[in-house]
C-alpha cells in the first residue's frame, strides 16, 4: 500500500465534510439527548434541491440558497413535529423515532424522484483538478477544508462569545439547572436544530461536488459512518465529536484510495471493527478526557 | 412457587394460528404475504427476546438472520447447481447437502453461536454505545456476505433453494419462536434480565450479573433470529440486501410500534404491521376496498409504514399494547381495552 498526494487529498476532503456532520449530530445531541439518525436525509434533501435547480437551469448561488432554504425549513419541520414531542424520552425511543424519520424520507424521495436519482450539475467546475508541483488536488478538497475550518471557527465563535453560544452550552450540560436559571429550552434547542440544519445543507454542496449523482440513499452510508465516528470520538462534548467525525472520514478516505480494490471492498469491516475495538476500549469515547462520569 | 400465565403465551400462539388460518382461505399468491408475515413474527419475537426484556437497543440482529439463510441456503442448494451460482464456493461446502429440518437446525445453531461470540465482547456495552456496536455488526456482517464468495453467492440471489417455507413451515417456526420467548422470560434468567432493564443499579445489589444475563438473552435471541433466517431463505431467494437495512427498520419498528417490552406486543405489533404493509403493496398494484377502487403509486407502502411508526412512537412510546403481555382474567386486560380506546 503506497500512500499518494492524492490520497491524503481524498482523506482531507472526506475528513472535512464527516467533521462538519458530526458537529451537526452533536449540536443537537448535546441540546436534546438524541441522535438524529435522518440527518443524512436533510443532507439528501439539500442535494436534490441543488439537482432540481440545475435541471432548472438556476446559476449556482440559487441552487444553494435553494438547498439552504430546503433543509433548515425541512430542520425546522423535524424539531417541531418530531422532536418536540419526544423530549425526555428514553435515547433509544428517540433513536429508533429518527431512524423511522429517515426511512420515511427516503421513501418519499424514491417516490417522487426515483430510485435512479438525479444530477447536479451546476457545481461541477469544483470537481475539476488544480496542479499544484505535479499533484493533482480536486479544487473541492482545498474548498472543503476551507468552508469546513471557516464554519468551525464561526461556530466557536458562535458558542463561547455570544449569549445564545452561553446558552446553548449551559443546556448541553445540565437542561434542567439551565432552564432554572432562566435559558429558554423551545428557543435554544430550536436554535441548535437550526445551526444543524445549515451545516447539513453545507454538507449537501460539498458532496453533490463529489458525488454528482443524487439517489435516495445519498448520504446515507456517510450517516451511518459519521454515527459511528462521533460516538467513537465522544458524543458528550463538540470538539471530541468533531475530532471523531474527521477521524473516521480521514480514514476512509486515505485507506479507500490507497488500498487495492481486494482489500478496499472490505473497508467498512476494517472501520467498524475499529469501532467496536474503540468502543470496547474506551466507551466514552476516544477524545473525551473530562473525568466527570454520570452517576446512577 | 412459580405460576405461569398460560395465557401469556396462549394469547400470542394463537394469533399466529389464526393468521395461518386466515392463510389457508386466500389464493396462492396472497398466500406468500401470510407466509411471510409469519416469518416475520419470528424475527420479531427473536428481536423481542433480546431487546425487550434488557431494555438495550440492538441494530445487529438481522445479521443472525443473514447468518442462518447463508447456513440453510448454502447447505441445501442442489450440488449440481452449486457452481452456477456460487462458482467461488469454498471446496467443503461444494458437496455438502442437508435436508431442509437439518439445516433450520443448523441456521439456528450457527445464529445462536454468532450471537453468543459476538456477544462476548459487546454485551458490556450499554445505552448508544450498545447501539452503534450492534450497527457495525450489521455493516460488517453485510460487507462481508456481499463480497465474500468462498461461503455464499455474494452479490447474487440465493437462487435454487428449495421453497419448502410454506404456511405450514413458517407457522409451526412462528409457534416455536414464540413459545421459547415465553418459557425464557419466564425462567430465572428472563426474570433477571428485566430487573436489569427495570433499576440497573437494584438488581446489581441483589446480585445479578447485567453482563451474563444480557449475554444469555443474545445468545437465545442469536438462536432464534437464526432460525427466522433460516426460514426466510426456504422462503424465497434471499439477496445480501435483503437482510440489512430494509428489514432492520421494518421489524424494529414492528417490536416498537406493537409495544417491546412484551411478547404479545412482538406478535401483534409483526402482524398488524406485515398486514398493513401487505395490503398496501397489494394496493399499489390496484385493489379495492368497500367498492372504493384504490390505486396507490409504487413506493406508499414504506411512507405510510414511516409515518405509522414514528406516529406510534410519538403519541404511545410503548406501542401498541403498552408493553404489557395478554391477561385474560383480572384487572391488565380491561386497563389494556380502556388505553386502547383513549
Amino acid at each position: 500500500m503506497t500512500v499518494t498526494w492524492q490520497n491524503l487529498a481524498d482523506g482531507l476532503l472526506l475528513g472535512s465534510v464527516y467533521a462538519l456532520m458530526a458537529v451537526g449530530i452533536g449540536l443537537v445531541f448535546g441540546v436534546l439527548r438524541l441522535v438524529n439518525f435522518a440527518y443524512g436525509q436533510l443532507v439528501m434533501a439539500g442535494a436534490f434541491a441543488l439537482a432540481l435547480a440545475s435541471q432548472w437551469g438556476w446559476p449556482a448561488w440559487a441552487g444553494i440558497a435553494l438547498c439552504f432554504a430546503v433543509v433548515l425549513a425541512l430542520s425546522a419541520a423535524m424539531e417541531w413535529v418530531v422532536f418536540r414531542p419526544l423530549r425526555g424520552h428514553s435515547p433509544a425511543v428517540m433513536l429508533v423515532a429518527t431512524f423511522a424519520v429517515a426511512f420515511l424520507l427516503q421513501s418519499i424521495a424514491l417516490l417522487w424522484f426515483g430510485s435512479l436519482g438525479k444530477i447536479a450539475t451546476s457545481l461541477t467546475f469544483l470537481g475539476r483538478f488544480w496542479t499544484i508541483s505535479g499533484v493533482d488536488i480536486r479544487k473541492i478538497a482545498i474548498v472543503a477544508v476551507v468552508v469546513a475550518a471557516v464554519c468551525l471557527l464561526l461556530l466557536q465563535v458562535l458558542l463561547t462569545r455570544t449569549e445564545i453560544g452561553l446558552h446553548m452550552r449551559a443546556a448541553s450540560m445540565d437542561f434542567s439547572t439551565a432552564r432554572m436559571l432562566g435559558v429558554r429550552a423551545n428557543r435554544v434547542i430550536s436554535f441548535a436544530v437550526l445551526i444543524s440544519g445549515a451545516l447539513a445543507a453545507v454538507v449537501a454542496v460539498m458532496l453533490t461536488v463529489q458525488t454528482p449523482l443524487v439517489t435516495p440513499d445519498f448520504a446515507l452510508r456517510d450517516t451511518i459512518v459519521v454515527l459511528a465516528g462521533v460516538v467513537v470520538g465522544g458524543l458528550n462534548r463538540p470538539i471530541p465529536a468533531t475530532l471523531g467525525g474527521f477521524a473516521i472520514g480521514f480514514a476512509s478516505g486515505v485507506l479507500g484510495g490507497a488500498l487495492p480494490t481486494d482489500q478496499s471492498q472490505y473497508l467498512p469491516t476494517f472501520v467498524f471493527v475499529a469501532v467496536i475495538l474503540v468502543l470496547l476500549v474506551r466507551p466514552r469515547g476516544l477524545f473525551d478526557f473530562s473525568r466527570t462520569v454520570e452517576r446512577v | 412457587m412459580r405460576r405461569y400465565h398460560l395465557d401469556e403465551v396462549l394469547g400470542p400462539v394463537a394469533l399466529v394460528v389464526v393468521a395461518a388460518l386466515l392463510g389457508t382461505l386466500v389464493s396462492i399468491s396472497t398466500q406468500t404475504y401470510f407466509t411471510d408475515t409469519l416469518v416475520k413474527v419470528s424475527i420479531v419475537v427473536a428481536l423481542y427476546v433480546f431487546i425487550g426484556n434488557s431494555g438495550v437497543l440492538s441494530f445487529g440482529h438481522v445479521s443472525f438472520v443473514a447468518l442462518g439463510a447463508w447456513t440453510a441456503g448454502v447447505l441445501t442448494v442442489p450440488p449440481s447447481e452449486k457452481p452456477a451460482i456460487m462458482p467461488n464456493l469454498a471446496g467443503f461446502l461444494q458437496h455438502r447437502h442437508v435436508d431442509n429440518v437439518e439445516s433450520l437446525v443448523l441456521a439456528a445453531l450457527v445464529g445462536g453461536i454468532a450471537a453468543f461470540l459476538v456477544g462476548i465482547p459487546l454485551m458490556r456495552l450499554s445505552g448508544l454505545a450498545a447501539g452503534i456496536a450492534t450497527f457495525a455488526v450489521l455493516e460488517i456482517t453485510h460487507n462481508l456476505l456481499q463480497y465474500q464468495e468462498r461461503i455464499g453467492p455474494g452479490l447474487n440471489a440465493f437462487s435454487s433453494v428449495p421453497e419448502t417455507t410454506g404456511l405450514r413451515q413458517a407457522t409451526v417456526g412462528a409457534v416455536i419462536c414464540v413459545v421459547v420467548a415465553f418459557l425464557y422470560a419466564r425462567s430465572r434468567f428472563g426474570r433477571l434480565l428485566r430487573a436489569t432493564r427495570e433499576d440497573d443499579a437494584a438488581a446489581r445489589a441483589v446480585g445479578a450479573s447485567v453482563y451474563r444475563q444480557r449475554l444469555a438473552a443474545f445468545t437465545v435471541s442469536g438462536f432464534l433470529a437464526g432460525l427466522a433466517g433460516g426460514l426466510y431463505v426456504h422462503l424465497l431467494p434471499v439477496q445480501v440486501n435483503s437482510v440489512y437495512l430494509d428489514l432492520t427498520f421494518i421489524t424494529l419498528a414492528m417490536l416498537v410500534v406493537g409495544g417491546a417490552t412484551s411478547l404479545f406486543g412482538a406478535v401483534v405489533g409483526a402482524l398488524a404491521v406485515s398486514a398493513l404493509d401487505s395490503w398496501l403493496s397489494v394496493a399499489e398494484n390496484g385493489t379495492s376496498l368497500f367498492g372504493w377502487h384504490i390505486d396507490l403509486p409504487a413506493g406508499s407502502a414504506e411512507i405510510v409504514v414511516g409515518i405509522l411508526m414514528a406516529a406510534v412512537l410519538i403519541l404511545r412510546p410503548s406501542g401498541l399494547t403498552g408493553g404489557r403481555e395478554l391477561r385474560l382474567r383480572g384487572v391488565p386486560w380491561r386497563a389494556f381495552v380502556s388505553r386502547a380506546q383513549a
